[in-house]
């Protein structure tokens, strides 16, 4: 695969770095000395110039490739990188953005400023430490169709309230789905009587705010609900974001901003987080509004050093978790050393998202479970497959394997599948297969 | 004025735009001129009436001058200016017509801008006497005065354009007019035809339950009730208000005074396919629930009180007919609550501060302002313990500006202010007139005028007349209701000195 990758910072050279092996690699950077060095450090082809400018992308030969990822740090560099390709030729482009404003606009209308693929890092970031914040009990959690559906998967403990039930006692929510239940090393395909035992490892698919309250049900103890105080320092716009996700699943988060008509927008923004205006690394402010009582606290202010006194400062007033938004991936080990439970890095996350989506694969995304027994895969049927205009209880009759559709998601919305659901071309069906049928399945799609 | 400063209001741009409504005010004169004709009665008030119109109108046209820009003071002095000038030539008639109390000057404009602000406290003695002209023009300036004339003279005069929406603004001090089209007088023209199309479904209502229950409500009186319950305004023709017609009539009354004091924007997106930002409209559920309550105290209060000798239905609906009409601020009454015990009468009174929804043909304090007044004062309970809490307050999940919750602080204690001042003229000019008037009953006369409301206790209740009051309470009464109705501000602020110098 011919991959022409614009900008070469961390994020461009951790993507470089994971496809040079493998794949032609051109990357393209305005600073010279940049492109220089990153000819001796990965075996790629470097263009110095302006990766916008329809003159590089010919000399980078945009036209005859597969892909164009466009990851400077300047979301409109980007889209423009991308239009400018797609004018070339039709390689599938992706571009990273910071704006959700650009995020909304081209999940309105794919296709939108030339860009096929777009990954937000603000909004990734935000998701990531939402997940990490509201799973803590779930063993395995990935995120599917970009975010809107989300598998998770449990151990079930003797004292978890499920233990014991069926499975139709535990599917009490809408848009959730039991795909696979893990016992004694075997996969079984739950069905409504089947039995949850304790030592079980149960898999669910849904949306993120049904996979929550399940992880309610399943491990009241380690899960956070409404009542656990989650305390967000610094109102970047990842912090806004966290708070937002945060709200969609039912917390009523804090959030501590010091620059007064930022306040007061958050404040307009998140009807269910309650803003506070203050330096929140003053140890004075802290103690009154009860932030050493608090579950969790996010460190997401502008700066590493900001985040790292803020903190150390939450785990000696004894705050249980503190994550922490880190921007240098250098820090992310230093931060977790001294004792920060969990340091996420932005720029890692957004190379490994557009990574993950650049490994060629049979399906859109994938998940593997349980030493490969099953996987998760997220399938995008095309015209004419044999999964298009079947119900699902009619496909289950048809096909001969082990697989349970989780979820669907058409025109980026969530549909909750049901026997009577018929699929259409372009849906995206997110199933979990037993691992031996994985590519006859997804040969189907 | 001192040597040096210099007027810097465009005043001719406001004198001219006065001069072009003053003008227009020939179309509605016409109506009670034609029905003088109709009824064989004399047409001379309404001729006069014209006459005088014409005249003040083209004189101030030529004192105006269309170039001159209309900026927010030229705005503030127009909305004074019409609202006071609409009320002296409404007050025409009645003085030339010479019958009864309205004769008197004094009463005549008391009359008039009663009706325009569409108060509804009337100083009519004796109905009899009037003529059924005369009486409908009391209607016609009640109906003209709903939805406030300036809206009506953006929607005619396309060439206000502009300066539009600030009038429109200044005459009802809320924030933002809400524009359902890109030209104002476009939307200041749909608001009209919903006005005039509820107006008109009123008279066939009316007219209809006329035929069918009761022969009083003839055509004359479906209209002339139709004028005034949608517009909220409370004049009746009767003097038994709308207490002398079939009971079934006055539950249909009902439901046009609560549609009248809802927001006309709202109503319009209702009808035109958009029903749920009416139906989740935090104010419209507030100013339902104030309906609800006040109603089921009231009633439950007559219901305990064994004075009250009505049956189960007519102790109802006198409770609901007369709380609506109070907190509407329409002014009808089905009977003379005068007569009720103290706890519902008190009731009533507490009802006069409510006030329908902004943007409605209704006055007083209004939902929204109480809404977004309990809302901060419950924010402030919280800030005490967490005073660095950033906590907008929200209206229907949108956030309000903190400058609008601090107008609206103002606004509410500048009313009380007035209405405390009011009050103790009322006392203490009765006491040196002679007259008998309780605390109370001055109470409900400040409020009543002031927040244009209708009858009151007393004398001023709904089958008394205020012209028992001195001639100077009546007086102060007349400013009162201008200044009520135009919601303060644009009055006030003309007897400011940065007003007209720079």
């Amino acid at each position: 695969m011919h991959v022409v990758i614009v900008g070469a910072g961390e994020v461009g050279t951790s993507i470089a770095a994971s496809l040079a092996p493998d794949h032609e690699v051109v990357v393209v950077d305005v600073d010279p000395d940049r492109a220089e060095q990153l000819k001796y450090e990965l075996d790629v082809l470097t263009i110095a110039g302006d990766g916008t400018a329809s003159g590089i992308q010919t000399a980078a030969n945009v036209g005859d490739a597969d892909m164009v990822i466009a990851c400077t740090d300047d979301d409109r560099t980007n889209l423009v990188t991308c239009g400018t390709a797609k004018t070339l030729g039709d390689g599938f482009t992706i571009a990273r953005v910071k704006s959700t404003e650009y995020l909304r606009t081209w999940e309105g209308n794919e296709g939108a400023f030339g860009v096929d693929f777009m990954v937000c890092t603000d909004l990734l970031t935000a998701q990531n430490i939402v997940r990490v914040i509201g799973l803590p009990a779930a063993v395995d959690v990935d995120p599917f169709a970009s975010g809107l559906v989300q598998m998770a998967e449990f151990e079930i403990g003797a004292e978890s309230p499920v233990a014991g039930q069926t499975v139709s006692e535990a599917d009490r929510f809408e848009s959730l789905t039991f795909v696979g239940i893990f016992r004694d090393g075997e996969m079984i395909i739950p069905r409504g009587d089947t039995g949850i035992e304790a030592g079980d490892r149960a898999v669910v698919i849904g949306s993120p705010e049904s996979v929550q309250s399940f992880a309610n049900d399943v491990a009241p103890a380690a899960t956070p609900d409404g009542a656990d105080e989650i305390v967000i320092v610094g109102g970047s716009e990842i912090g806004y974001q966290t708070a937002r996700l945060l709200e969609e699943r039912e917390f009523s988060p804090r959030l501590i901003e010091r620059d007064a008509d930022r306040a007061r927008t958050l404040a307009e923004e998140l009807p269910n987080t309650v803003v506070m205006e203050h330096d929140a690394t003053d140890t004075e402010f802290l103690s009154r509004e009860h932030v050493d009582e608090a579950d969790i606290v996010v460190a997401a202010l502008g700066s590493d050093e900001q985040n790292l006194l803020v903190s150390v400062l939450a785990k000696r007033l004894g705050v249980d978790r503190v994550i922490a938004v880190v921007d240098s991936p250098d820090y992310v080990t230093v931060f977790e050393e001294i004792g920060i439970d969990i340091a996420i890095n932005p720029r890692t996350v957004t190379a490994e998202e557009i990574t993950r989506f650049t490994y060629e694969s049979i399906a859109e995304n994938i998940a593997v479970l349980e030493n490969d027994q099953a996987e998760v895969l997220e399938l995008e049927l095309t015209e004419g497959c044999r999964f298009a205009g079947r119900s699902i209880a009619e496909l289950v009759d048809e096909i001969d394997v082990r697989f349970v559709i989780g979820a669907i998601t058409r025109n980026h919305a969530l549909v909750t599948p049901r026997g009577d659901t018929v699929l259409r071309p372009g849906d995206h069906v997110i199933l979990l297969v037993d691992a031996d049928a994985v590519s006859e399945i997804a040969s189907m799609a | 004025m001192s040597a040096g400063t210099r007027i810097r209001v465009g005043w001719r741009a406001s004198v001219g735009l006065t001069g072009d409504v003053l003008t227009y005010l020939v179309v509605p004169l016409s109506f009670p001129l034609l029905v003088a004709l109709y009824y064989g009665e004399s047409p001379l008030p309404f001729l006069a009436a014209i006459g005088v119109t014409l005249a003040l109108g083209t004189l101030f046209r030529r004192l105006g001058d269309p170039d001159v820009n209309l900026g927010p003071r030229e705005a503030f002095l127009a909305v004074a200016l019409i609202w006071l000038l609409v009320a002296a030539v409404g007050a025409v008639p009645f003085v030339v017509a010479g019958v009864g109390t309205i004769a008197h000057p004094v009463n005549a404009m008391f009359e008039a801008m009663s009706g325009l602000t569409t108060t509804g406290a009337t100083v009519l003695r004796d109905f009899s006497v009037h003529s059924r002209s005369v009486l409908m023009w009391r209607q016609v300036i009640q109906w003209l005065g709903g939805l406030g004339i300036l809206i009506l003279a953006t929607a005619v005069l396309s060439e206000i354009g502009v300066g539009g929406a600030q009038l429109m603004e200044t005459e009802s001090q809320t924030q933002d007019v809400n524009k359902l089209t890109p030209k104002i007088s476009e939307t200041a023209r749909l608001i009209w035809s919903l006005y005039l199309g509820l107006t008109a479904l009123a008279i066939a209502v009316y007219f209809a339950l006329g035929l069918a229950f009761d022969p009083r409500m003839d055509l004359y009186n479906a209209v002339a009730h139709a004028f005034t319950s949608v517009a909220t305004a409370g004049f009746s023709p009767e003097p038994l208000s709308v207490g002398a017609f079939h009971p079934v009539i006055q539950w249909a009354v009902v439901p046009f005074m609560v549609v009248g004091s809802t927001s006309f924007v709202l109503l319009y997106f209702f009808i035109n396919g958009e029903p749920m930002r009416l139906l989740r409209n935090e104010e419209f559920h507030f100013y339902l629930g104030a309906l609800a309550f006040f109603s089921a105290v009231v009633a439950g209060s007559l219901f305990l009180d064994p004075a009250t000798t009505f049956g189960a239905e007519a102790t109802l609906r006198h409770a609901v007919f007369n709380v609506a009409s109070i907190v509407t601020t329409t002014g009808y009454a089905s009977t003379d609550y005068v007569q009720w015990a103290p706890a519902a009468k008190h009731m009533l009174f507490a009802c006069m501060f409510v006030g329908g929804m902004v943007g409605s043909t209704t006055c007083s304090i209004k939902s929204l302002r109480w809404l977004v007044a309990l809302k901060a004062f419950r924010r402030d309970l919280y800030t005490a313990i967490h005073p660095d809490a950033v906590r907008p307050i929200r209206v229907t999940g949108k956030p309000v500006d903190e400058t609008v919750v601090r107008d609206i602080y103002g606004y509410l204690l500048l009313s009380i202010v007035i209405f405390f001042l009011l009050t103790v003229v009322i006392v203490v000019d009765a006491e040196r007139a002679g007259l008998r008037v309780t605390e109370f009953e001055a109470m409900g006369a400040a409020a009543t005028t002031f927040l244009n409301i209708g009858p009151a206790f007393g004398d001023a209740g709904p089958y008394g007349t205020f012209a028992s009051f001195s001639m100077t309470t009546r007086g102060v009464m007349i400013v009162l209701m201008w200044i009520g109705r135009i919601e303060i501000v644009p009055v006030l602020v003309l007897f400011t000195r940065a007003f007209w110098t720079s």
